[in-house]
């Protein structure tokens, strides 16, 4: 899933700050299942930002709306009946739904209330942590299932380097070093001679570095 | 002959090589790199010049080799993957080459997370094994990574570093054998204090007759005080100091431990040169520069050869 945090609550007054009618909208899908943008965060941050409002004299009409997606035209079409009434739109979704809103509303305001911050898992309740980065051209199959790419801090196709202590990343002692699980995982796999076999620089161009990406299906479009 | 290095025509005459290191200062003064050259002048064969070590800007590796190279010396240009992609890289390669560098140490880097610009976005569009690999191609193949050929190929003399000490131990050795498939022709090793872990690493690596394929540097560091062995003991990562150094430290006065540090680096030095497939030893002397003709005496490895 997309893992996010929410913004601090100053910095979201901040944002919208100039309004006095705001629809805040949280997004059933990623963004609650870490908890960070679902109905239950957006009944929070509505009553936040309500009663620091009250604590300064002023008020703030919020109207929350959770959608089952902000990444899909059909569920942010639900919008449309009353968006005109209000000056601007808090979105709780992660960076994806929130620009799919503002390219819907373009003569709104569309605010974020969450930092986006990776591709991730549940390690365990309350736990979250980055397993992807999204290259496009997984290599995971050489690896022991398990990324360099996200896991090493640096990135390394042919680690570990020098900072590997006890299993730990030179960078924090509470990262595990990606370069020793996947060594692990090799070994329990009974594929450590894999280790040897040199990777060579990797094409970028499928990653962030070919420019923004696109999928087309044809067989799909309509 | 794969470079005009004097290092690389010592270390294939089967002499025991000498090297050193000369961090580049935080700012734009030149006399600071012509100073710590002259301390080390006619006592090391060839020297290190860091590359933004422990991501902390400092003036370039680059420009540092070029002052040293005036002076007379044999350096050996760092190149870390931390803050450069290929494009970037294969363009200092060419541009050392060119200027008459012929010596290349090719490393991953520091993370920039423990310098002083914390907040900078990295690089590591490669890693040092890949690094060994263009420089080895751009060589030896004539090429580009891109697959152009090159107008002019960078004769360059290609060593790397190995930890023998870092985790997981197991891969150690595997990790030296990718880098010597890579194409390395020498090796600084990380600062050796535990001799017997080291001794085990080196049987290894002669069990895989790796000591044939590449030439070994061993790395050593003189301590200055206690304090300080206790720091690279507690504090450095992937450092193996036993604690019978720190107690031979604690065991003389205060004045007179750089002294038995010296000592116990010229006791490890004459142990290392015993060891079968150690061609050399690179003296760390960090911020003490001063102390290198001292050590490379009392070792019996001075003079150097001239040419």
């Amino acid at each position: 899933m997309i893992v996010a945090n929410r913004k601090p609550l100053d910095e979201i007054e901040e944002m919208i700050k100039g309004y006095q009618k705001i629809i805040l909208v949280g997004c059933n899908e990623c963004v609650t299942v870490c908890a960070v943008g679902g109905e239950k965060e957006v009944g929070i941050l509505a009553s936040e930002l309500k009663l620091s409002r009250k604590k300064d004299g002023k008020e703030i009409e919020i109207k929350e709306v959770v959608l089952e997606r902000q990444c899909d035209h059909e569920y942010i079409e639900q919008l449309r009946p009353f968006v005109d009434e209000y000056e601007a739109i808090l979105s709780m979704a992660c960076g994806a739904g929130i620009q799919f809103v503002a390219e819907k509303y373009r003569g709104k305001p569309v605010l974020p209330a969450v930092n986006t911050s990776f591709l991730g898992v549940t390690e365990e309740q309350g736990i979250w942590v980055e397993r992807c980065q999204g290259c496009g051209n997984c290599v995971l199959d050489r690896t022991g299932g398990i990324c360099p790419i996200a896991r090493c801090s640096k990135s390394l196709l042919n680690g570990p380097c020098g900072g590997s202590t006890d299993g730990k990343c030179e960078i924090d002692k509470e990262i595990d070093c990606g370069w020793q699980l996947i060594i692990d995982r090799l070994k329990e796999l009974g594929q450590l001679d894999r280790y040897e076999e040199i990777t060579p620089v990797k094409d970028w161009t499928t990653s962030r570095d070919g420019g923004p990406r696109k999928r087309v299906r044809e067989d799909l479009k309509l | 002959m794969t470079s005009n290095s004097h290092l690389e025509r010592i270390l294939e005459r089967g002499e025991f090589a000498v090297t050193s290191e000369c961090g580049p200062p935080r700012g734009a003064d030149p006399e600071v790199i012509r100073k710590k050259g002259g301390l080390l002048k006619g006592y090391v064969d060839a020297v290190n010049v860091t590359d933004n070590q422990t991501s902390v800007v400092r003036m370039s590796s680059f420009a540092s080799c070029i002052l040293l190279k005036e002076m007379g010396f044999d350096p050996i240009l760092q190149m870390v993957c931390r803050d450069r992609n290929r494009i970037s890289l294969q363009s200092d390669i060419l541009g050392a080459a060119a200027l008459g560098i012929n010596n290349i140490l090719c490393l991953t880097g520091d993370h920039q997370k423990f310098g002083d610009h914390s907040t900078a976005k990295n690089v590591f569009d490669m890693d040092s094994i890949q690094l060994i690999q263009t420089v080895k191609w751009m060589r030896d193949d004539g090429k580009f990574l891109g697959g152009e050929e090159l107008k002019g190929v960078p004769k360059l003399f290609i060593g790397a570093a190995a930890n023998p000490f870092a985790d997981p131990f197991e891969i150690r050795v595997p990790r030296l054998a990718k880098k010597v498939t890579a194409g390395v022709q020498f090796i600084q090793t990380q600062c050796i204090y535990n001799m017997d872990k080291f001794d085990q690493w080196m049987a290894m690596v002669r069990d895989r007759g790796l000591h044939e394929r590449v030439h070994i540097l061993a790395g050593v560091t003189p301590f200055k005080s206690v304090g300080m062995a206790r720091y690279m003991k507690n504090m450095v990562p992937g450092m193996d100091v036993p604690d019978e150094y720190i107690e031979r430290l604690k065991g003389v006065d205060k004045e007179n431990q750089a002294g038995e540090g010296i000592k116990i680096c010229v006791e490890s030095i004459q142990r290392l040169r015993t060891i079968e497939g150690v061609h050399g030893v690179h003296i760390m002397a960090i911020e003490w520069e001063e102390k290198v003709p001292e050590i490379v005496k009392q070792v019996g490895l001075h003079p150097r050869p001239s040419a």
